[in-house]
């Protein structure tokens, strides 16, 4: 899959900046919203995006999260945070 | 009354249900395709059996006894001679029979991969993976089997299925026909554990269920029977389709048993297969819909379900009410924003419900003793239509027991008293858009047969008064009363969400009004002054200024009596010219409004200061005084305007479009010389001499070129026209004010009407190669590509009033695909919202609990209280705290207030508004 990857994604100025959390890092941000995985909004393993993260970490399993910090019109950044799934 | 436990559902799960259940569950065997006998009694065993329940009152149903009401109706069965496939599950049946063995049964996939579906099913699940996510997944699996040319459980080679639309199975390449039988045995032979992989739960559903052997049939009570005032019978459309099925059905049976051929027992398979599939779906597509006698489309069982007419969205979604007037609106400056004049009829009838108490128990008594229809005399009084005991028991009150009823009060009770002033009520008018759509007001009982409103109020409504109706509802509780009062009051909806700003304020007269009152500050004697306040509640005078020992008071002075005493404000009004250089408190136009502790000390109050959508004035008081002292100034406001208008008279007519004959000429020579200036372009454009515009044709650039000319012209018409059109010209007064109407209305009316367009280009069609044929073939000048050079009021030639109607009839097009569009849109952006909700963390999630933005809005600010979209308004905080020397600092270059909003919002409404009889969803596939 990396092979046929000619552009990196992420690199696009309208694609918002994608990291891969530790499971540390995804308990601690799930225990401050106070939730459970099944409440993140999600995100595809196919996404472009995840393609390019597993470019860098490897095989990015469903279950882990991913926090993306992207422009916003009345925030200026927002972070979201998403759930790898399947498809 | 609400007793009983009321608990939460966990969860609801449909399932198919099998034809042992449909023969458990029938009260009868439906066996006659006949429903009633000569004498009009139903026939046992017949579509209206008496035991399927009772339609008729008085009568009792056989199967449990109770009468009409009381017994739910309860469902009958019919025998299917042959087994008929179930439209609905067509899909799924496809399915099945690809992904799994035709010969074994068996799903066509290797332990491994049914166990890998397994997994990632239950990952899904614990990851929050909705219904819809293992639907998808269960297809993945399918389509995965499906695509298994040999069985990996016998090994037997798989032949391609294929679909004849909307019920027939084909197999293989020479496309035999599979019978519902033979699919019936197939999906018979998938065993239990495959089941799963495919999305089927084997504990409740088995896949042959979906292939029916026994119809079940609807209690009487689903499709009751009308009896006409002829004294004849007209069955539901279900009962007829049902005879149908009966009848094919008990052909079928015959010739089957009798041993016909093979070909017709086939046919009239067919022909049961199409009566079933029309039974419960009419609009089947690849089959001709069941019809009437007369030709009507029969409504079967998913016509019931489906669209807007449909059981979902007007009968679950939407219901009708009880406690609810509609009438014609009319309008009533003297009103406050949030009152509404009730008539008297309609308050007789609307009704609020009062528990008793000891401390109002005297109180209603009196009003119960009244009766429902007191005396009309000076003063409204208020009177009683029923009365609630406390076992629930609902007496209505006469004028006769009144009396009685009256000494009966007892606490407990409950008393539903008629409507009366200050009763919180929730108006609407339709097509309720956005929230403002529906607002609380306090009710004004008035005799007259009309709603009336405050004119302020017309804009969130859209309303006008050419014969608009509204609803108005009676709140019943007091929850909702007191939620009513704090989110829905009108006062509460006067700054948008949708930008930072007022959707309510002056409007036309209102404006005009202000004008005049504050434009180069008149002076009114005390008569004057004193008959424009007397429509104020008790205001103290300031003190007047003395002219040759006359005292006079100025309309400035006025207008800051209804200012908060400590109000700032800087800003530039409508009527500002925009100079180069702004001249400040000397402008010579009166434009630069400064008002400094409540006193308005120069510039000219107009829609820039009080208008809807634009009001400085309205924002900022209701910003930093409450919304209840927004809602006193406008009403004040209101008052004081329509008090000045009249003091002065005001009037419009046609010869406010007057213009001195050499304005006129001037315009007529300038549309000459431009007419010959396309003319000339036209000329270099034949010869070859035009120079080309880069990335456009010769012909184009000979198009822009001549817009480019023709627009100058229309603009130098209306300049000319407005140069002769000054201040005292009540027209323009009105568009400079932003009363009504603008500079290009007039220029149009009275300069000139300039080139119409279709799609943003000259007119071009009618017939070949000319617009009309009373022009040349080919000729490209400006009158015969749709130059209008005549105004409105001086008239427009045939030629140009017929160049008009095409340029008009662009705009009524694009409304009407606007309107369907934009509504239909709406629908599915409400769809998808409607259930988000803002929790008390700062999230917005659904009903599943799930989060769907980590902070509302990304900054967590809400709209309708921010300045034109901005969370703080620096300018104010400086000019708060600098005081006068945050004036050097002020960018006056403000963007206006949501304008573009506004505006643009507005010309949707109306579009809607205008289509909205003939309004339709279209049909894009379905919900």
């Amino acid at each position: 899959m990396a092979d046929i990857l000619t552009f990196n994604v992420l690199e696009h100025s309208l694609v918002p900046e994608h990291y891969l959390l530790t499971d540390e890092e995804a308990d601690q941000v799930l225990s401050k919203l106070r939730i459970t995985r099944d409440q993140l909004p999600k995100i595809r393993r196919t996404d472009p995006g995840i393609k390019v993260l597993e470019n860098i970490y490897g095989p990015i399993d469903e279950g882990k999260l991913v926090k993306i910090v992207r422009k916003s019109e009345t925030a200026e950044e927002f972070v979201v945070y998403r759930l790898v799934i399947r498809g | 009354m609400m007793k009983g436990v009321s608990k939460r559902i966990g969860s609801i799960k449909f399932s198919c249900v099998s034809p042992e259940e449909i023969r458990k569950m029938s009260a009868t065997k439906v066996i006659t395709a006949d429903t009633y006998d000569d004498d009009g009694f139903p026939i046992d065993m017949g579509l209206m059996d008496p035991h399927l329940g009772v339609i008729e009152p008085g009568l009792r149903c056989k199967t449990c006894g109770h009468k009409v009401d009381e017994c739910p109706g309860h469902f009958g069965h019919i025998d299917l001679a042959m087994p008929v496939i179930h439209v609905g599950f067509i899909k799924d049946i496809k399915r099945l029979l690809e992904s799994t063995c035709r010969i074994c049964g068996r799903i066509l996939l290797t332990a491994e991969q049914i166990e890998a579906h397994r997994i990632a099913s239950e990952r899904m699940e614990e990851l929050g993976g909705d219904t819809i996510d293992q639907k998808l997944l269960t297809k993945e699996t399918s389509k995965d089997a499906s695509s298994k040319p040999i069985c990996p459980h016998c090994s037997a080679e798989q032949m391609k299925i294929k679909l004849d639309k909307p019920t027939t199975f084909r197999e293989g390449d020479d496309g035999h026909k599979l019978t519902p039988k033979e699919v019936r045995e197939r999906l018979e032979r998938i065993p239990d554990e495959d089941l799963l992989p495919l999305g089927i739960d084997p504990q409740t559903c088995r896949p042959e269920w979906m292939v029916l052997t026994a119809l079940a049939v609807p209690p009487v009570t689903v499709r009751p029977s009308i009896t006409l005032d002829s004294g004849d019978r007209s069955e539901d459309d279900l009962t007829h389709k049902l005879v149908d099925v009966l009848r094919i059905n008990q052909r079928l049976r015959e010739n089957r048993d009798a041993g016909a051929p093979q070909l017709i027992v086939e046919d009239l398979w067919e022909l049961l297969q199409y009566h079933v599939t029309t039974y419960f779906d009419n609009q089947t597509s690849g089959i001709p819909p069941a019809r009437h006698r007369s030709g009507r489309p029969l409504k079967t069982l998913v016509q019931r379900l489906k669209g807007k007419e449909g059981r979902f969205r007007s009968n679950l979604s939407g219901k009708r009410v009880n406690f609810s007037a509609r009438t014609v609106i009319s309008p009533d400056p003297l009103l406050s924003i949030n009152e509404v004049g009730v008539p008297i009829t309609a308050a007789r009838e609307l009704t609020v419900p009062v528990h008793v108490n000891e401390h109002n128990i005297d109180f209603l008594r009196t009003l119960v003793a009244r009766g429902p229809s007191p005396p009309e005399g000076e003063e409204h009084l208020v009177g009683v239509n029923y009365v609630i005991r406390s076992d629930g028991r609902r007496i209505r009150v006469t004028d006769r027991n009144a009396e009685t009823v009256a000494e009966g009060l007892e606490l407990d009770y409950t008393v539903e008293r008629q409507l009366m002033d200050g009763d919180v009520v929730l108006f609407n008018r339709q097509p309720s858009l956005h929230r403002m759509s529906m607002m609380a007001h306090t009710v004004r009982i008035m005799p007259g047969k009309t709603f009336r409103f405050n004119l302020c109020v017309c804009p969130p409504y859209n309303a006008d008064f050419d014969g608009d109706e509204m609803n108005l509802h009676v709140l019943q509780s007091d929850e909702a009363r007191a939620e009513a009062r704090i989110l829905m009051a009108v006062q509460e909806n006067i700054l948008s969400p949708r930008y930072g700003g007022p959707i309510i304020g002056a409007i036309h007269d209102h404006v005009t009004g202000a004008y005049y009152l504050t434009h180069d500050n008149p002076k009114f004697d005390s008569m004057q002054a004193l008959t424009i306040l007397s429509k104020l509640e008790h205001k103290t005078l300031v003190d007047p200024i003395e002219i040759d020992g006359e005292k006079y008071w100025t309309g400035k002075q006025l207008f800051s009596l209804v200012l908060p005493p400590d109000f700032q404000a800087i800003f530039k009004s409508s009527i500002c010219q925009n100079c180069d250089q702004c001249k400040k408190e000397d402008c010579e136009f009166d434009s630069y409004v400064k008002i400094k502790d409540g006193k308005l000390l120069c510039g000219t109050i107009d829609a820039k200061a009080i208008g809807n959508s634009k009001g400085k004035i309205l924002d900022k008081i209701a910003r930093d005084y409450g919304s209840e002292r927004v809602r006193q100034f406008i009403d004040e406001c209101t008052r004081l305007c329509l008090g000045a208008i009249m003091n002065r008279g005001f009037s419009t007519g046609i010869d406010d479009e007057d213009i001195p004959e050499e304005a006129s000429l001037q315009i007529r020579e300038f549309n000459k010389e431009s007419v010959e200036k396309v003319d000339k372009l036209v000329e270099s454009y034949r010869e070859g001499t035009l120079e080309q515009m880069p990335g456009r044709s010769l012909r184009e650039t000979l198009e822009v070129e001549a817009m480019k000319v023709l627009g100058k012209a229309r603009d130098e018409a209306g300049r000319v026209a407005g140069k002769h059109l000054g201040m005292e010209n009540s027209a323009v007064v009105m568009a400079k004010s932003g009363a009504r109407g603008s500079m290009l209305n007039l220029s149009q009316m009275a300069g000139a009407v300039g080139q119409q367009a279709v799609r943003g280009e000259r007119l071009s069609r009618g017939y070949w190669n000319r617009t009309l044929p009373h022009f040349k073939k080919g000729d490209l000048g400006a009158e015969a590509k749709g130059f209008v050079a005549n105004s409105y009021k001086s008239g427009l030639n045939p030629t140009e009033f017929f160049f008009h109607s095409m340029g008009g009839r662009e705009g009524l097009v694009d409304t009407a695909v606007r309107t369907s569009r934009s509504g239909y849109m709406q629908r599915r952006l409400i769809s998808a919202l409607e259930d988000l909700k803002l929790t008390a963390d700062g999230t917005i999630r659904n009903t599943a609990d799930t989060i769907v933005q980590f902070r509302y809005g990304e900054d967590g600010v809400d709209p309708a209280r921010t300045v034109q979209g901005k969370a703080i308004d620096l300018d104010d905080v400086f000019a708060e705290v600098l005081g006068d020397d945050a004036e050097l600092l002020l960018q006056l270059e403000e963007a206006s207030i949501g304008e573009d909003y506004a505006t643009l919002e507005k010309d949707e409404m109306e579009f809607i508004e205008e289509e909205e009889v003939s309004f339709e969803e279209p049909d894009f596939g379905g919900e």
